[in-house]
């Protein structure tokens, strides 16, 4: 499902020296997998996330997603695989705040291929508990609640890879479990890859793969 | 969800701002309508005040003041031209014409053929109507004319009507109809009766003998005409002084014993009016409405009358376009650069307001991008936010003008007598809508190129 091959990433300092973050040989992730990704803060874990996603462009190297090298698309054809294929959850939920908690699954729709599916909107709503708040504002439901809604919106395009950035970490200790178990649960039951990552020992001890980005990345 | 959705979102949840950028808009194009619905009624009125009229006879001299003596009831008075002069215009014998028996005097109704065209201009003539100016009545000018004048359209399908009383008779030479504003601002009511003043200053001499009577009031019309009063023209030449004397011609002194004695004779004395001989009148003006089945009948007869030393011819409509573009025209292009600059400034709000939320939807934009919105999604969901606040404040504006324009109509009906209403609309409106697309295009223009270059990695590791 997703092979990285050479890939590279620096960043531009003030001081117009290049400081390298990523440089990793190989990478990969079967189809369905479920992989946890740990490392230290600021080790490149959303660099590598964002490049994986197509949201940023690598120095160097392949990215292989569906056996399509999405570093080597144009950008607006990287966007389009990025919304058919690729699903998002990110740590701080990002719920666009004028919309509805369904209205935030169908946005992602609106931006793919296909036609908004507003019945799989709800039904995801309805899997991830939250049918009777389809039409809540982010701001009227609770930090959990919220995201869920991001977990339903990133399975809403029936992606083959789900990128999960911390997805606990502004979640209350009550809440942490269920949302693990439900992107697991989620993802399992639509055969969907899944790279979560995490900072906590307590939900990388529940996967059967655990990564250290600083023994697959060799800056 | 289409982007249309998406960008009303976002227009909602930001609706102080929303509202009150789209308000500012609503009030630019509220201005623009109704500037551009009144001044074009206030042309429309200058054309209308022509009365159909396609050419103005008088004596030699200025065009415009000649238009503004009999369209306008304006300006100094004109010269004179012989009555014979006038007759040229019309068929049938003087008697016809003035119908008035034992008006001719002297020889030319001992020699004239009933029923055969008299004038010479007369077969290019379907209608011509005599002016005499030069009276007035508490500052409103006093016009001695037919009252055919009131039998005719003055505007396409407008007809003359009386809000009280009648048209005046030939036959009863002291009659009088007045304008709708000479009858609210003089007072005059039917039956009364009034003295003209000599001129139109209020130093004239007050033709204190003869009085006329007014037998109708007319509804307002929307041109000049409401503030004159309108009085037989065969009573008009009874007036001390207005029967053609080179004595008086000269001296302009009405109070000769001489003359007074050799005026009154045709002055009612018991009972007996006489009409002034046609040897001892003359007009001011002749309006003519020339041989509707020739197109070019105006241009050839006002041709023939300018190469005559009598009387020059002139097209009033020309002439008031001419004034109207000189004067009002240039009003009309500084009223409407003002408005349009009022449009402009709530476009620029527009993109002020977009481009100051900017900052705070970068992330909301980048999470767009990152759930697959393309560069050119975001910077069309920012164009149609732009199009849909100026469209929106463009409608509100559009009814809001138009009501504003409903509300004054009662004031535009009393200064003016045009009848404005909600549904008054002039063409130019049509292009309000499309303007305004363009408008907040270029005004969503820097704000969407700034949702087209947000680097998506960056803002979304920004803080929250």
């Amino acid at each position: 499902m997703l092979e990285l091959t050479q890939v590279s990433k620096s960043y531009l300092e003030p001081n117009g020296k290049r400081l390298p973050i990523l440089n990793i040989p190989r990478y990969h992730v079967g189809d369905g997998e479920q992989v946890v990704l740990m490392g230290r803060s600021g080790s490149g874990k959303t660099t590598l996330l964002h490049i994986i996603a197509g949201i940023s462009q690598p120095d160097r190297g392949n990215v292989n997603v569906a056996g399509i090298n999405i570093a080597a698309l144009p950008e607006a054809q990287r966007d389009r695989f990025r919304a058919d294929h690729i699903g998002y959850v990110f740590q701080t939920f990002n719920l666009l705040p004028g919309f509805s908690a369904l209205e935030n699954v169908m946005l992602g729709m609106a931006f793919a291929g296909g036609s908004v599916d507003r019945p799989r909107a709800e039904s995801l709503l309805e899997r991830v508990g939250l049918s009777g708040r389809l039409t809540h504002k982010p701001s009227q439901l609770s930090v959990g609640e919220q995201q869920r809604v991001s977990v339903a919106r990133a399975l809403a395009n029936r992606p083959r890879l789900l990128l999960a950035d911390e997805p606990t970490a502004n979640v209350d200790p009550s809440n942490q479990q269920q949302i693990i178990d439900l992107i697991r649960q989620t993802c399992e039951e639509e055969r969907v890859a899944l790279v979560l990552v995490t900072h906590t020992p307590e939900v990388a001890s529940q996967f059967a793969r655990v990564d250290r980005l600083e023994e697959i990345n060799q800056t | 969800m289409s982007l249309f959705k998406i960008a009303w979102r976002s227009i909602q949840q930001r609706a102080l701002s929303s509202w009150l950028t789209a308000l500012s808009m609503a009030l630019g194009v509220a201005l623009v309508v109704t500037v551009l619905v009144i001044m074009n009624t206030v042309e429309e009125t200058f054309t209308r005040n022509a009365q159909g009229f396609d050419l103005i006879v008088g004596a030699k001299g200025g065009a415009l003041q000649l238009v503004l003596n009999t369209v306008y009831h304006l300006s100094t008075p004109v010269e004179n031209v012989p009555y014979d002069f006038y007759l040229q215009f019309k068929r049938g014998t003087p008697e016809q014409v003035t119908n008035a028996a034992g008006a001719m005097g002297g020889a030319a109704g001992a020699t004239a053929t009933p029923r055969q065209p008299r004038g010479r201009f007369a077969s290019a003539v379907d209608l011509a109507i005599p002016f005499c100016l030069g009276d007035s009545y508490e500052g409103f000018r006093v016009v001695g004319t037919e009252p055919s004048l009131f039998e005719i359209d003055y505007a396409p399908g407008r007809y003359y009507e009386f809000a009280e009383g009648r048209n005046f008779q030939t036959e009863n030479f002291f009659e009088a109809v007045i304008g709708a504003r000479v009858a609210r601002e003089t007072g005059l009511k039917l039956g009364d009766k009034f003295n003209s003043t000599h001129g139109i200053g209020p130093e004239g001499h007050v033709h204190k003998d003869t009085s006329f009577e007014v037998v109708g009031i007319l509804e307002p019309t929307g041109t000049p005409n409401d503030r004159a009063l309108f009085v037989n023209i065969e009573g008009f030449y009874l007036l001390e002084g207005h029967a053609f004397d080179p004595e008086i011609r000269e001296t302009g002194n009405l109070t000769q014993p001489g003359l007074q004695s050799e005026l009154s004779a045709y002055l009612p004395q018991g009972g007996e009016v006489a009409p002034l001989p046609i040897d001892k009148r003359e007009v001011t003006a002749i309006l003519i409405r020339t041989d509707a089945s020739n197109p070019i009948a105006a241009i050839s007869l006002a041709k023939y009358i300018n190469k005559n030393p009598t009387a020059q011819a002139v097209a009033p409509t020309r002439v008031i376009f001419q004034l109207f573009e000189s004067i009002v025209g240039n009003l009309r292009a500084l009223l409407l650069l003002l408005t349009c600059l009022i449009v402009i400034v709530a476009g620029i709000g527009i993109m002020v307001s977009i481009y100051n939320s900017m900052s705070d939807r970068r992330r909301d934009i980048a999470v767009m991008r990152a759930l697959g919105a393309r560069r050119s999604t975001v910077m069309t969901v920012i164009l149609l936010e732009s199009i849909g606040l100026s469209l929106g404040g463009g409608v509100a504006g559009f009814l809001l003008g138009h009501a504003a324009i409903g509300l004054l109509s009662g004031l535009m009906v009393e200064y003016t007598g045009v009848y404005l209403g909600f549904f008054s609309f002039v063409r130019w409106e049509a292009l309000l809508l499309p303007g305004l697309v363009v408008l907040s295009t270029l005004a969503g223009y820097l704000p969407a190129m700034s949702a087209y270059q947000t680097d998506v990695s960056r803002s979304l590791q920004a803080n929250p």
